[in-house]
């Protein structure tokens, strides 16, 4: 069924009893050319772009709870390319071409909404940085502007600016960067691709890989065993634990990071604000809500939630930003696993396993990723070869020293 | 989480300093497989979600180093000791 104002108003006038599910439940099947481990939005938009891209529908996704349950429904919605170094920057900057065509593309309403992201600076030598990483934007085609204090105090003039200790001096803004609505993008691109004949099997828990010799060749599930040629993983938060069933040992720790949301309120908060002096970032959701988050809860962590020290971190960050909100009720907090890559780099390879792909270690930025993740993971698995744009993404990288620490803090499993 | 410190008792999760998984061995740097074992100490991570050994820094307290048991699904704390010199 295509989503237009015409279906709309058949269905409005029809008393809404013609809608159809949005996509078809499906039964696995013995054997596919290829099996996508993870219905979260990597892996949906991976089956997706298999189909759409390069002509491969006989695709499975397999999922443990129901799709998006995972750390699609669990992020702060936020969508960016302000990154600096070469590795990332063109990634990031081809996720946020696909998320501008995304809803004609797939057409589904995901909310995306281009309404700023400003990085805040607080000192002469954060100023430096941030025009630093704006100039290495620009040089990418990227937008970027670097805005002083009178700048940031036009658009946020609610912010505390007479803090003697976190003085605002000014910010980084990507106009282009915004927000999208997580759960309606793994929707939209769930019901894409089981339009082009993909498989969305939940409640599909793999338990083990088949091997002849060292080629992975299926996996065993709690619906039975499937066979596939290629089999990719995207189950970022939990990939060392499907990871070891096929006895591989990889760069990554789980932990745990908490985000909040507070009761509605009137619109306020027009963009994502990060706050520079300590973690902290806040947006506003449709609804009214303000999203914010701060730093991962320290330690390994398969928890989905954390504790209040972390919660007492972000407060106090939002309390130093912008006391105007001090009086909003927290609504919620939740935890998501986050893959804590050693460098604060994704992962998208081959695996000494031939037939077995990793698409992991999304570290924060998992979600703005989605479509392009998918977009290079469809290409690496279609063509066996890194698409132009995710070629820094090697598991070996560790080995050979080519990190991405886009921190500039070395190697630890703690980064942004 | 609170971790129940040796010296100082009970104490808050806000006290301590996570130093994370407390099975690293620091591999032979004259060993012919040096390279290959000092890549695998230094990034790969066996990141069970079970029980987990790691050390944690009683900053705010004795200033301690602790050889801590949790359990990352839950955040309960298995069993705490001061790190035995066999650890490392």
């Amino acid at each position: 069924m295509r989503y237009s104002i015409f279906t709309l108003l058949r269905q409005s006038l029809t008393g809404h009893r013609g809608w159809t599910p949005a996509w078809r439940d499906a039964q696995p099947k013995d054997a596919y050319a290829v099996i996508i481990i993870g219905g979260g939005g990597h892996g949906l938009a991976t089956a997706y772009y298999l189909a759409k891209v390069h002509g491969i529908t006989d695709v499975a996704v397999l999922e443990k709870g129901w799709i998006g349950s995972g750390n699609a429904g669990r992020n702060t919605t936020i969508i960016r390319s302000n990154y600096l170094l070469a590795g990332n920057n063109p990634f990031y900057e081809w996720s946020m071409q696909l998320w501008e065509g995304l809803e004609q593309e797939l057409n589904y309403n995901a909310m995306v909404s281009q309404r700023g992201v400003l990085n805040l600076y607080h000192s002469d030598a954060q100023r430096d940085v941030y025009a630093r990483r704006g100039n290495a934007m620009r040089m990418h085609g990227v937008d970027a502007e670097l805005l002083d204090a009178r700048g940031v105090r036009r658009m946020l003039p609610f912010l505390d600016y007479d803090n003697a200790r976190f003085p605002i001096h000014g910010g980084l803004l990507q106009r282009r960067g915004g927000t999208a609505r997580h759960d309606a993008v793994v929707w939209g691109y769930a019901r894409a691709a089981s339009d082009r004949g993909v498989d969305i099997i939940d409640n599909c828990e793999v338990t083990g890989f088949l091997r002849e010799g060292a080629n992975v060749v299926g996996v065993e599930t709690s619906r039975g065993t499937i066979r596939a040629r290629k089999i990719g993983m995207a189950v970022a938060g939990s990939t060392s634990r499907v990871a070891r069933l096929a006895g591989l040992r990889l760069p990554i720790e789980s932990y745990v990071l908490q985000a909040f949301v507070s009761e509605a309120i009137k619109p306020f908060v027009p963009g994502v604000v990060t706050f520079g002096a300590g973690h902290f970032y806040i947006s506003q959701s449709d609804k009214g809500g303000l999203v914010f988050g701060g730093d991962l809860d320290g330690y390994n962590s398969y928890a989905q939630r954390g504790n209040l020290p972390t919660v007492e971190d972000v407060c106090e960050g939002a309390m130093a930003l912008m006391p105007a909100i001090g009086r909003v009720r927290v609504l919620r907090s939740w935890g998501g696993i986050m893959d804590m890559s050693m460098d604060g780099s994704p992962i998208i390879d081959r695996t000494v396993l031939p037939g077995l792909y990793l698409n992991a270690g999304w570290c924060y930025g998992g979600f703005k990723a989605t479509p392009a993740s998918g977009w290079c993971f469809a290409h690496l698995i279609a063509r066996d070869e890194a698409h132009e744009v995710a070629r820094a993404y090697r598991l070996d990288r560790f080995a050979s020293g080519h990190l991405i620490d886009e921190r500039g803090v070395g190697a630890q499993p703690n980064l942004h | 989480m609170r971790i129940q410190c040796p010296f100082c008792g009970e104490r808050d999760l806000s006290e301590f300093a996570y130093h994370g998984d407390a099975t690293f061995q620091r591999p032979d740097p004259d060993s012919p497989e040096a390279d290959r074992n000092f890549y695998e100490a230094v990034y790969l991570r066996d990141n069970p979600a079970g029980p987990h050994e790691e050390l944690w820094y009683h900053a705010a307290g004795c200033r301690s180093w602790l050889r801590v048991r949790r359990d990352t699904r839950t955040h309960e704390i298995l069993a705490v000791r001061f790190p035995a010199p066999s650890d490392t």
